[in-house]
């Protein structure tokens, strides 16, 4: 248990190095989209909810279980819909293909 | 029992691999080039850990979990949908169900394993529950008021701090009992209902051009609380995807506090509007120089350089298209156009350029502050559409301005300024703009979208 925990202790702290790292490089053109990519991300939680009403221990605990499970399944589908829907958007107005003929 | 141990092994196999796709996800997001391939590894991501998640032993029943998931689908395809002007709520509103989930699934797990809960185990629990209640309330609370189901001004009262203070501390203070004593079950309805009315009360004093730091920080808000699940459940998977969302909202809102020279307890703590009674009352009709749509193209149309400072009015007046057109028309003429994106115009991170973005504008005419601030001498008119406070030199010159020291786009420098903007009312935090009566400032009264056409129609009338 106290391994566990330990061990659970160094995720965090190398997981929040490797977000601040990654996430400083994010351009600020696209903090938007990167806040509902995280947001649909986060929604992972919903696997501790699936565990949860699967298991089936209490009638109290499915029923929280299940309204977790929806909460957290329409982020997981509305986040990366609507991250999607953004990314699209954004398009240059240079020519996309690197041209191959030098002038 | 192999049987089991080997379907354990498989699990936390596909969630190393979920975890490490997160991480990609999140990494391809930093480029517009890449960040299609972010939402795919994301995508697959999730949908391994999901799936991974279905083969656990403990599982007996599939029933009630696929109803949950198909019904969450239906609910989560129409908040994918929405018009990307009403991004901001959506986002706060997502906030708020990534709380509730977190908050439901600690408060089954507590009253499943009382009164045997481990101290370590415990605090995390706790932690979970008020971080998720507060995240949940305030978020909502913060949709409401971008949706403008709420008043948007900032609700202020006597002693407001203090109620908040103490609140918190009972939360806090329950917790620490419940780990000492985790048989005493009373505490924990007190913690999380606790943690709901502070989430309300927080958020209440804020003002609408203090929300993108709001949002970003309870973006960060409910990624710790995930992480705290994570702990609670033992799931690395948990802990990562909540450390990488906290980490996330963190840096964005210390980049939003920094956009507005304002630390987080200022903008928590300290209601902007209280500030702006004083500001507000020694500007008495000055004259400002106002001009006419026709006037406005012949100036433009005779421009090498034009910069477009957008602002949340522009969002306001759902504008984006017509000055879509209007971009095109000046384009077509010669004319250099591009757009200057300050942090926090808007009401959250990054609001201008999706709906410019959306407006089909290339991302590369989209200028960050600090490149095109040195620009604005060089350039020939500045065309400013419902942004105020954030153009505002008074936060360069006056200390006694409440937004002094608040980094601005130096449109002043510019030859020629022209505003539009519905009347000469102070913007959103009453603060009274000076570039409004400089000399080379033209007033352009009228509403963004319609004055906006009319230039179009200017330009492109001979045609």
């Amino acid at each position: 248990m106290n391994t566990n925990l330990i061990d659970a202790l160094f995720v965090f702290m190398l997981a929040a190095f490797i977000g601040f790292e990654v996430i400083r490089h994010v351009s600020p053109l696209l903090h938007t989209p990167l806040m509902s990519l995280t947001n649909a991300l986060d929604a992972i939680a919903v696997v501790g909810a699936i565990v949860l009403v699967g298991e089936k221990k209490s009638t109290f605990a499915t029923v929280l279980g299940v309204i977790a499970i929806v909460a957290a399944t329409s982020n997981v589908v509305g986040g990366f819909f609507i991250t999607d829907r953004m990314l699209r958007m954004f398009k240059t107005s240079r020519p996309t293909k690197p041209q191959l003929t030098k002038p | 029992m192999t049987d089991f141990a080997g379907s354990q092994y498989l699990i936390e196999i596909i969630y190393l691999i979920a975890s490490a796709l997160f991480i990609l996800s999140l990494k391809w997001m930093s480029s517009p080039a890449t960040a299609r391939h972010g939402i795919l590894a994301g995508e697959i991501g999730m949908v391994l850990a999901i799936a991974g998640t279905l083969l656990h032993h403990g599982i007996i029943d599939y029933k009630w979990i696929i109803i949950g998931l198909v019904l969450g689908t239906g609910i989560g395809i129409p908040l994918g949908m929405v018009q990307m002007t009403a991004v901001p709520q959506r986002t706060a509103l997502s906030h708020a169900f990534g709380a509730l989930c977190v908050t439901l699934v600690g408060t089954a797990e507590f009253y499943l394993r009382t009164p045997n809960v481990p101290k370590f185990m415990m605090s995390v629990l706790s932690m979970e529950v008020i971080l998720g209640g507060l995240t949940f309330t305030g978020s909502l609370m913060a949709a409401g008021k971008l949706q403008e189901i709420l008043p948007q001004r900032p609700i202020t009262y006597k002693g407001q701090n203090l109620v908040n203070l103490l609140l918190f501390l009972v939360a806090v203070g329950s917790a620490v009992y419940l780990v000492l004593h985790p048989g005493a079950r009373i505490f924990f309805p007190i913690i999380v209902g606790v943690s709901l009315i502070f989430g309300v009360l927080l958020v209440i004093p804020i003002g609408g051009a203090d929300m993108p730091t709001v949002i970003s920080l309870l973006n960060s808000y409910a990624g710790l609380s995930a992480a705290a699940m994570g702990f609670v459940l033992d799931s690395k998977l948990l802990i990562i995807a909540g450390a990488l969302d906290g980490s996330s909202g963190l840096i964005l809102s210390v980049i939003m506090s920094k956009a507005m020279n304002r630390s987080f307890s200022n903008v928590l703590f300290g209601a902007f509007g209280q500030v702006q009674a004083s500001a507000a009352g020694e500007q008495e009709a000055k004259p400002v120089r106002s001009a006419t749509p026709e006037e406005a193209a012949a100036i433009l149309l005779a421009a090498n350089k034009v910069v477009i400072v957008p602002g949340y009015g522009m969002a306001v007046a759902q504008a984006q298209h017509k000055v879509r057109e209007l971009y095109d028309a000046l384009t077509k003429k010669g004319v250099e156009v591009r757009f200057a994106i300050h942090p926090v115009a808007g009401r959250m991170p990054g609001h201008m350029n999706v709906l410019l973005a959306e407006a089909d504008i290339p991302y590369d005419r989209l200028i960050e502050m600090d490149e095109i601030n040195g620009d604005f001498p060089q350039t020939d008119v500045a065309l400013i559409i419902g942004a105020n406070d954030v153009t505002n030199p008074a936060a360069r010159t006056d200390q006694s301005s409440p937004i002094f020291g608040m980094p601005i786009l130096d449109v002043d420098k510019a030859h020629t300024v022209m505003v539009i903007k519905r009347g000469m009312s102070p913007g959103f935090a009453g603060i009274d703009n000076p570039l409004y009566y400089l000399e080379r400032t033209l007033m352009l009264f009228g509403d963004a979208k319609q004055f906006v056409g009319a230039i179009v129609r200017e330009l492109t009338g001979g045609h």
